[in-house]
């Protein structure tokens, strides 16, 4: 059982790496229905957790990508660390905000993105 | 400069508030609004990604939430599948990429919506545990 558990925990491992890699994302998009339904996690321990180990992901990837030359460090640090306050000022106003209209309408923003990208 | 900030203090609110992963917005706001190519765009959010996924795994850890044993597992096991992915994604052209970036967008969209929508009280379906992932990153 051991052992079926390490297996899992590789397979979900690597299918997050690649689609972080491959996308430019955490990977948890792909750690946490996988950790809810092959490991029997309960959702917030499964987001919690696939939280944790994405610093690992998103790092290496990154490191990777450098040598590519694909990396604008200054960019990602004048994105990520503003970013950062934003997450925590938006976790204080999700337990104040009833978000059903809103997260529909930012469904509709992500669509538009996708429209806008394709006919770049 | 301005704009660099503005998607990322925009792109963290949205997260925070509703669950959904930075790199998600940070590629099309990279792309869109500061003139990145894909590659580049997808490159930069993912160092952008670790200070953000670092604050709110220490916020998680806070409750408890955390399975420290099983995370640093999976961070170590998914590094040869991020150097795959990354090799993968530099082998494609940009135009490829973008457009399979952009099919990504539509499924989370629909899955915010999937969310949103579903009624509150769903029956457990087969006995197993299902969803109501609270972040996608």
């Amino acid at each position: 059982m051991l052992a079926g558990r390490s297996a899992r925990l590789a397979a979900i491992g690597t299918l997050a790496g690649l689609f972080s890699g491959l996308f430019g994302v955490g990977g948890g998009a792909v750690m946490v229905p996988l950790l809810v339904i092959w490991l029997g996690y309960e959702a917030h321990a499964a987001t919690a957790t696939s939280l944790a180990a994405i610093p690992f992901v998103a790092a290496f990837a990154a490191g990777v990508q450098a040598l590519y030359g694909n990396v604008r460090v200054l960019d990602a640090a004048l994105v990520g660390v503003p970013a950062v306050v934003g997450v925590l000022l938006g976790t204080a106003l999700a337990q104040r905000l009833q978000g059903r209209a809103l997260s529909l309408m930012f469904a509709l923003v992500l669509v538009a993105s996708a429209v806008e990208l394709v006919a770049q | 400069m301005i704009g660099l900030i503005a998607i990322g203090v925009a792109a963290g609110v949205v997260a925070g508030l509703l669950g959904v992963g930075g790199g998600v917005l940070f590629v099309p706001g990279l792309v869109l609004f500061v003139g990145l190519s894909q590659h580049q765009a997808e490159a930069t959010s993912l160092l952008a990604i670790v200070p953000v996924a670092l604050v709110g795994t220490i916020r998680q850890d806070r409750y408890g939430n955390v399975m420290r044993a099983d995370a640093l597992r999976l961070g170590l096991l998914s590094l040869a599948g991020a150097a795959l992915g990354v090799a993968l994604a530099n082998a494609l052209s940009g135009a490829v990429l973008r457009d399979a970036f952009a099919a990504l967008l539509i499924v989370v969209a629909g899955q915010l919506a999937y969310r949103t929508l579903r009624p509150a009280r769903e029956p457990p379906r087969r006995g197993r545990l299902r969803g109501g992932s609270d972040r996608l990153d």
